[in-house]
C-alpha cells in the first residue's frame, strides 16, 4: 500500500521544490490522480515530464501502485 | 527478452497509423484509462488497431521496454509513441491528436 504521503514524499524526491497535490481515485491506496507544478518541466515535452515523475516509481509501478494519472505543469502554465 | 516480439511491436506501431497497446480489447476494455483510451481515439472516426496485452505476457513487458513507459495502455500514431491516457487526452483538449492522425493516415494512402 502506498499513502498520499508516500507519494508526494517520493515526487519531492525527484522534483525538489515542487508543488504536488495528490488525490487518491478510488479510497483504495492503488489508484492515484496527482498533479505537479515544477521549474524541471519547462521546456519538456508531456512525455518527458511524465518520466521525470515516473522515475521516482519504479519499483511499484504496476505493483503496489496500480495507477498514477498525472498533470504535469511548469510554475508558468 | 526476445528479439522476435521487440520486431513485432516495431513492425506493429509502423504498419497502422493508430495503435493503441491495451488492457482487453476495444469492445470490451479491461480498465478504465484503456477504456478512455479506446474513447478518445474512436471520437475521431477512424479505425483504429488495438492490441490486448493480458493475453500476451511478453509482449506487456516487451511494449514497457520498447518505449522506455511503465504503463499501459500505450498510443502510437504514425508510428510514434504519443504516451498514456493522461497525455492522450490533454493533447487531445488542445486540438494537436487531430494533425498527427491526418498525417499518419495521409502517409500510409
Amino acid at each position: 500500500m502506498i499513502t498520499t504521503d508516500d507519494i508526494r514524499s517520493r515526487i519531492l524526491g525527484a522534483l525538489p521544490g515542487a508543488a504536488v497535490e495528490v488525490r487518491d481515485m478510488t479510497g483504495t491506496s492503488d489508484h492515484y490522480e496527482v498533479r505537479v507544478v515544477a521549474r524541471e518541466f519547462e521546456g519538456k515535452s508531456l512525455i518527458e515530464r511524465h518520466r521525470l515523475v515516473y522515475a521516482a516509481f519504479t519499483d511499484v509501478m504496476g505493483g503496489a501502485l496500480h495507477a498514477l494519472s498525472l498533470r504535469t505543469l511548469t510554475p508558468g502554465e | 527478452m526476445s528479439r522476435v516480439v521487440m520486431d513485432e511491436i516495431k513492425q506493429e506501431v509502423e504498419s497502422h497509423p493508430v495503435l493503441i497497446y491495451m488492457k482487453g480489447t476495444k469492445e470490451a476494455p479491461q480498465c478504465g484509462f484503456s477504456a478512455a483510451s479506446v474513447q478518445v481515439l474512436g471520437s475521431y472516426g477512424v479505425p483504429f488497431k488495438d492490441v490486448n496485452i493480458l493475453v500476451d505476457q511478453e509482449k506487456w513487458a516487451a511494449v514497457k521496454t520498447f518505449s522506455q513507459w511503465p504503463t499501459i495502455p500505450q498510443i502510437y500514431i504514425g508510428g510514434k509513441f504519443i504516451g498514456g491516457c493522461d497525455i492522450l487526452r490533454e493533447m487531445h483538449a488542445r486540438g494537436e491528436i487531430a494533425p498527427l492522425i491526418e498525417q499518419a493516415i495521409a502517409a500510409k494512402r
